[in-house]
């Protein structure tokens, strides 16, 4: 059902523009003409279930009300004197100086301190590159293939990476998507987790969150397989890649939605599942021009991405991104450390901003998703400073909401409306400045983090019994 | 546009260094460096590209240029306590990466410093971002020794070194092992036979053995046994920092300092009675490798407690690129006091990590590293308080000199402020 859901969701999400684009190729224009039907009749050819469904269950919710507190609710909205409901692990109500909330037995003093929705971080490789980084770790490039549909990112997944804690308690994640490494033009499917130790990868998978699809351009395919002496070994290798795959995932959502039966192809049923619009698109990409091609392939077939990640050039390219519908995951600051990043420039994320396109800080880094709030405040600062008006709202919206939409699950999480998921962050102060910490951190209303208390900071099976564990970190 | 080609002139003005002149800068919140409170309303010196005097009471000299700072932080340049900073363009690029040198014959007789271009675009964007000093090391790739590192400046001029050959590079811990072959045992014995061959060649002994070690090597490592130049020695690991202590036993005359020492404050103790120095990586709090088990951004907090002489450095961390985080780490060693169970620095013990500590630990403190009298005149102007993160410089000087703020990032910035082409294409927009 959920499935369905969001399939729905993501085809409303298309623009106009790509439908009429999309009309012209084979599978677009079944799509555009009969649209409903086809989804119906795909739905019925599909395996009946979902493999290796999510088992995470919330952790007991005590009602808590946090007053008086300066609130910055994801979506862009800011509230000073204000105070947060949080009751049966969902946002109970967002309430000013003017209202009252309702009296609790555990009713949190937040003078002083800020609220945010937990801290969304869109790319991530905890788990897949965890620590420590031995090489009997390495599971996030199946580098043997420049596409690898096949492969599945939480198959990869080691839930005892000490990363996971850090990023709760250093940076307030609540939610995750650990992709595939970007050796692959197509890398395989990547996965949204809670940010709760479990001991198995069902046990972290966030119920109802679609799956995403990591692709990578540029440098890295055509670099690795380049140096195999196989395709692609050039940028024009790797379009030309992407795109025979791609006619090839058509072909075999055409023989799926024909109702005979068919050859299942793990591979194929994720490009299929892309082209139907249940599995959403993380697109690595630096570069403008790059990432302008990708939006001709995307609409070349009749899919939309949903994020370019790394985007070191968006700045470029606003309007295009805009147009397409398209998010920018970005660093604040990161530069200089291969070609394609060469032009990066610590304005981008404002000026993305700026043009109207969505917004997003990401981290690939298990330092930097420690501090994805401080990551924020620089590219804010960067953007201010070049005369650019955006709020600390807004920047707080680019670590929260942002990637909740892009990741597919921002009618569950993402921002404090009433009814979503009570993943909230207690800050010691204002999250965009240096000096402020996670005091408390809440995921579907359960206290999973709290600085004033040691049992509740999670230690990974891999950290008992060393030196450090349950330390400070 | 007309605002934008005026700008390219400035920046080209820029790039030719200016005289050295006497410039009082005043009304600002003064901060010497040495951990000493910040002085609200002083005003700073500098004369013949030295601070002359910086303080509440300064007078302003006659003839002076005079720049306002009220509203803003006056502060001695960062200095960088560990970086690859002017050694690298684009990291994988190989032809414009200095910081190894896999295919040498060489090892500890390198000598960084002709690898050090302050053209990179590093050197740019990360002066625009308040760094002025840097500890230039060489990344090690067959040899436990790297070689020669320098102390540089981040100045628009010819002469980016301020000190060459200022320290050896040499890898232990796991790093050292994988350097020697394969474990502690052979890092511990070849660390021991090279200094014996340079002890031999500079006596002349014929036992000099050129199977084991070339002629430059050795000579190179006879001012670290005599103590002339400084022994920096990347070690991670608790156990591992014990075993070297022992091992410095050997060779009293020997300057050694510690760099990264993520575990070090299990072992602060003894850091602090071998009276080793230490380079520390302000952040790193994962167990990335088995040297770092017990990493905890409370290790700098922890080891100055226990009386240890130690600086923030950014090793193998984006030190090429990113010495612009040196501050933002900084901040985070402040923020840390308001974690239970946490031990950070205070304000002032965390800006001297970045300013005069390091400068200090690499025996240059009466030359850099704060704004007291006789220090170079490295001073920049925040439009805030500079561990903030939205702080950021108006103006920065090295050695007295002014320095262009301008580089490749702002210049693409302003192109693409509006990113649709106008009349012409982007190309001609400059």
């Amino acid at each position: 059902m959920r499935l369905s859901r969001f399939r729905w969701a993501a085809v409303m999400a298309l623009p106009l523009g790509l439908m009429a684009c999309a009309a012209g190729a084979d599978e677009g224009g079944a799509k555009s003409a009969s649209s409903e039907a086809a989804k119906t009749k795909a739905a019925k050819a599909k395996p009946a279930k979902v493999a290796f469904p999510s088992t995470y269950k919330a952790y007991p919710a005590q009602e808590t009300v946090i007053i008086p507190v300066t609130i910055f609710d994801g979506a862009g909205g800011r509230i000073d004197n204000g105070w947060v409901h949080m009751a049966d692990g969902k946002i109970k109500e967002v309430g000013g100086p003017t209202s009252m909330p309702p009296d609790v037995g555990n009713t949190i003093n937040g003078a002083g301190k800020y609220v945010t929705p937990g801290i969304i971080d869109i790319h991530s490789h905890l788990g897949d590159y965890p620590s420590p980084s031995v090489a009997a770790h390495s599971d996030g490039n199946e580098a043997t293939s420049p596409t690898t549909p096949e492969v599945w990112a939480e198959h990869s997944v080691w839930p005892q990476d000490p990363g996971f804690s850090r990023a709760l308690a250093n940076g307030g994640i609540t939610s995750l998507q650990i992709l595939p490494g970007s050796a692959n033009l197509m890398g395989g499917r990547a996965v949204t987790l809670k940010n709760v130790y479990a001991r198995t990868v069902q046990g972290m998978k966030f119920p109802g969150a679609p799956y995403g699809f990591k692709m990578a351009c540029g440098e890295n395919p055509k670099r690795v397989y380049g140096r195999k002496g196989r395709m692609p070994s050039t940028r024009m290798g790797n379009l030309a890649v992407n795109r025979q795959t791609w006619i090839k995932a058509q072909d075999y959502r055409k023989k799926r939605n024909s109702g005979k039966s068919f050859k299942r192809d793990l591979g194929m049923e994720t490009l299929a599942g892309v082209l139907d619009g249940d599995i959403l698109v993380h697109n690595h990409c630096y570069r403008a021009d790059e990432m302008a091609q990708v939006m001709g392939m995307a609409d070349e077939f009749g899919y939309k991405v949903s994020a370019f990640h790394h985007a070191v050039e968006s700045y470029k390219i606003g309007d295009l991104l805009k147009a397409h519908g398209a998010c920018s995951a970005m660093w604040a600051d990161w530069w200089g450390f291969k070609m394609e990043a060469y032009d990066a420039i610590p304005e981008n994320a404002a000026m993305v901003q700026n043009s109207g396109a969505c917004t997003i800080i990401h981290s690939d880094d298990k330092n930097q998703i420690q501090r994805l709030n401080q990551e924020a405040a620089k590219a804010l600062a960067d953007g201010r400073r070049m005369g650019l008006e955006i709020s600390d709202a807004t920047a707080i919206q680019w670590i929260t909401l942002n990637p909740a939409k892009a990741m597919g699950i921002d009618k569950m999480t993402g921002s404090l409306k009433a009814g979503k998921m009570a993943d909230v962050v207690l800050w010691n102060g204002n999250p965009l400045s240096v000096y402020s910490r996670p005091d408390k951190v809440w995921i579907d209303g359960a206290l999973m983090f709290d600085a004033a208390d040691p049992k509740r900071r999670p230690v990974s099976d891999f950290e008992l019994g060393q030196p450090g564990e349950g330390d400070v970190k | 546009m007309r605002k934008l080609i005026f700008s390219a002139a400035v920046a080209i003005a820029f790039a030719t260094p200016a005289a050295a002149e006497t410039v009082a800068i005043t009304g600002g919140k003064v901060v010497i460096g040495d951990g000493s409170d910040p002085i609200d309303g002083g005003t700073v010196v500098i004369r013949n590209g030295n601070v002359v005097a910086a303080g509440a009471s300064v007078k302003v000299p006659a003839g002076a240029r005079t720049v306002d700072a009220n509203g803003k932080w006056v502060t001695p340049g960062i200095f960088a306590g560990f970086s690859r900073v002017g050694l690298v363009e684009v990291g994988a690029v190989s032809s414009t990466n200095d910081s190894s040198a896999r295919g040498s014959k060489f090892s500890a007789g390198l000598d960084i410093a002709p690898s050090i271009d302050p053209f990179r675009s590093s050197v740019a964007v990360n002066r625009a971002a308040g760094v002025t000093r840097a500890v230039v090391a060489p990344s090690s790739s067959g040899e436990i020794f790297a070689g020669q590192g320098a102390i540089a400046d981040l100045g628009a001029d010819n002469n980016p070194v301020t000190k060459a050959r200022a320290f050896q590079f040499v890898e232990f811990g796991a790093t050292g092992a994988r350097r020697s072959g394969g474990s502690r045992s052979a890092n511990h014995l070849q660390f021991r036979a090279y200094l014996r061959e340079a002890a031999d060649h500079a006596a002349g002994r014929a036992a000099f053995d050129d199977e084991l070690m070339r002629k430059e090597d050795a000579k190179a490592l006879q001012p670290v046994l005599s103590g002339a130049t400084r022994l920096l020695v990347h070690v991670e690991g608790a156990n591992d920092i014990l075993r070297l202590i022992e091992l410095k036993r050997s060779y009293p005359k020997i300057k050694m300092v510690l760099v990264g020492a993520s575990e070090g404050w299990r072992v602060a103790s003894d850091i602090r009675k071998a009276g080793l120095p230490v380079i520390a990586s302000a952040l790193n709090d994962l167990p990335e490798d088995f040297d770092r088990l017990s990493a905890t951004q409370s290790n700098i907090g922890r080891m100055k407690d226990a009386g240890v002489n130690v600086a923030i450095g950014m090793i193998n961390d984006r030190d090429a690129h990113q010495l612009r985080y040196t501050v933002q780490y900084a901040g985070n060693l402040v923020s840390l006091n308001r974690v239970p169970r946490a031990t950070g620095l205070t304000w002032n013990e965390a800006f001297a990590a970045i300013t005069s500590k390091p400068a200090e630990i690499m025996g240059m403190g009466a030359r850099l590293g704060s704004l007291k009298p006789g220090r170079a005149g490295d001073v920049v102007i925040w439009d805030g308080d500079p561990l903030e993160l939205s702080s950021a410089p108006t103006r920065v000087f090295i050695d007295g000199v002014e320095q262009s703020l301008d580089n490749r990032q702002a210049r693409l910035r302003e192109r693409y402020r509006n990113p649709v082409e106008g009349d012409l294409p982007k190309a001609y927009d400059r």
